[in-house]
């Protein structure tokens, strides 16, 4: 494919088909979940049918074939990421479980009292917990890099909280809330001059641009399957091979382990070492589905393609008298987080769902991002490969509708 | 356009929501509790001036979507004058009514508060109304603390 052709795109997603109380789905709910193509539902479909056993354990056939679909999507992730080895590429949950991992394991090994964790001040609620939970756990102190009323991170307070206490950088790679894409070359950069591993929570970047972990040089790099196209249930955590090797585990049990006795257990190398217990073996087949399906249609395309959306999306709000967007940042990706003047979002929400339009009302699991706004939540219209100008057109005349009828 | 919602978003709602009712501080209330649905972020104090067990004044302060301010608004109109053990056996009927457990609920047996009964049919604002109710439920107790939804 060559010509970016949506319509073609919308044909390989089923749900897209779907009637919402008698209307034409408008899907705009993208950053909490993406809708599945055919070829992903059809490889979960396939290997149930055809090829399912459990993975690592058995000699027999269908064993040797699950196994084989599973490291091959596995390797299918590792380039997609671009990272070195498929020793970095480690099946979780999702990327909250990712977060919590690298909390667990290497947080606990170096974290000490008094030492310092940045994040930010956009964060989701799954990279901004796990790290309280390691502090308390610790005596380690979070430290909060503030941002500017459009929504970016303002970097030279950022950098001025770098210290030589600070023993690990957690930062939202984009915001789900904002929209906002942070300077992470930057950050890394700076980081990295005085010795301190950065992790990016991309579970809101891989499904809108090109990630290539090894030219960000990220230490850690986390998200989700089902919002890159891919079944729920499946994520990864990629992370530099030496600093895996120099984890502790994360859960014991099958699979994790090389050699055990009572007396001593000798941990199965990298990725197994942190692959406790039969993984999600038809998700993490699905995500490598997705990523071929990605990859046919090429990231770069889809970030072209998602940047007019946007832009147009942005353009016709700013028209729309009493409707204040909440998150301008220079560099955004394709989300629409909204307020209007007296409508609650809640109200929003419902009045949209009503004429098939599916966006998010709340505070999108960033609540100290409301804080900030001081506004209890926005409605959010969140973008897809598969949208259209013509769905965003149904948006705004649907919000000025409802104005209207809030009077 | 939205003729689908107008069992949810009457024009009783629409008024409330412009003009709550009620909407203001009781300095030295008897009885102040804060509610909180984390879901949506909805935040209300409810006010109440005791006479006795019988409510001689209620108000509210806070912000919410159209549903729960209606809800509360209704709410501190008619459970103005009511003994604590009235009140209490509304807020039965209105939880009845709301999550549309008794299908022969008589909506004439509410009153006014029956414009709130669309909400049965959306599950996910079903919280938006009984709000307000949970809400005096709890100062009823007398329970000074916040309370929430989930
Ligand atoms: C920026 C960001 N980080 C982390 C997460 C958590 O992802 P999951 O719930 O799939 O673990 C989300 C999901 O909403 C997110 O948007």
């Amino acid at each position: 494919m060559t010509q970016y052709d949506v319509r073609k795109i919308r044909q390989d997603f089923p749900i897209l088909d779907e009637k919402i109380r008698g209307k034409d789905l408008v899907y705009l709910d993208n950053a909490a979940t993406c809708q599945k193509p055919q070829a992903v539902i059809d490889s979960i479909v396939n290997l149930y049918s055809h090829d399912y056993a459990n993975v690592h354990r058995g000699v027999h056939t269908l064993s040797v074939r699950s196994t084989d679909k599973f490291e091959g999507a596995r390797t299918k992730v590792k380039d997609f990421i671009n990272a070195a080895s498929e020793k970095e590429i480690i099946f979780v949950k999702g990327a909250t479980e990712a977060i919590n991992l690298v909390a667990q394991t290497y947080g606990k090994a170096n974290i000490k009292p008094g030492d310092e964790i940045i994040i930010t001040a956009m964060e989701h609620h799954s990279n901004i917990v796990p790290w309280q939970i390691l502090c308390e756990q610790t005596g380690a102190v979070l430290r909060v890099a503030p941002i500017n009323l459009q929504g970016e991170l303002i970097y030279d307070e950022f950098e001025k909280l770098l210290g030589d206490k600070t023993r690990l950088i957690s930062v939202v790679h984009m915001s789900n809330a904002l929209g906002t894409i942070n300077p992470v070359k930057k950050i890394i950069a700076a980081a990295r001059a005085k010795g301190i591993p950065v992790l990016l929570d991309g579970a809101q970047a891989v499904p809108h641009m090109t990630v290539d972990v090894r030219d960000l040089d990220c230490d850690f790099y986390a998200f989700s399957g089902h919002k890159l196209y891919g079944p729920t249930g499946v994520g990864v955590l990629y992370g530099k091979q030496a600093l895996l090797e120099a984890m502790p585990p994360y859960q014991g049990g099958g699979d994790m382990i090389r050699k055990v006795t009572f007396e001593e257990t000798e941990y199965n190398v990298l990725p197994y070492k942190f692959e406790a217990g039969t993984p999600e073996i038809a998700g993490v087949v699905g995500l490598g589905a997705a990523i071929d399906y990605l990859n046919a249609i090429g990231m770069d395309k889809i970030a072209a393609y998602e940047a007019e959306l946007l832009a147009y999306a942005t353009e016709k709000a700013r028209q729309i008298k009493g409707l204040r967007i909440i998150g301008e940042a220079e560099h955004k990706g394709a989300i629409l987080s909204f307020v209007l003047d007296k409508i609650h979002p809640h109200d929003i929400g419902t009045m949209l769902d009503s004429l098939g339009i599916a966006i998010r009302a709340g505070h999108h699991c960033a609540m100290p991002v409301m804080d900030f706004y001081k506004v209890p939540a926005t409605a959010r219209a969140s973008f897809a490969m598969y949208n259209t100008i013509q769905e965003i057109d149904v948006l705004m005349n649907g919000i000025e509708s409802l104005i209207e009828v809030f009077g | 356009m939205f003729d689908d919602l107008r069992d949810l978003y009457q024009e009783v709602i629409f008024d409330h929501n412009r003009n709550p009712r009620n909407f203001r501080i009781i300095e030295n209330a008897d009885r102040k509790v804060e509610g909180f649905n984390p879901l949506c972020g909805d935040r209300l104090t409810l006010y109440l001036q005791m006479d006795g067990d019988v409510i001689a004044d209620a108000s509210f302060q806070g912000s919410g979507c159209a549903i729960s301010t209606a809800s509360v608004s209704l709410m501190t109109e008619i459970v103005k004058g009511k003994t604590e053990e009235e009140a209490e056996e509304l807020f039965k009927k209105f939880h009845e009514m709301t999550t549309g457990k008794d299908e022969n609920f008589n909506l004439e047996t509410i009153g006014k508060l029956a414009v709130l009964a669309g909400v049965r049919e959306y599950p996910a604002r079903v919280k938006c109304a009984t709000l307000a109710w949970h809400t005096l439920d709890a100062a009823i107790k007398n329970e000074q603390q916040a309370i929430s939804t989930e």
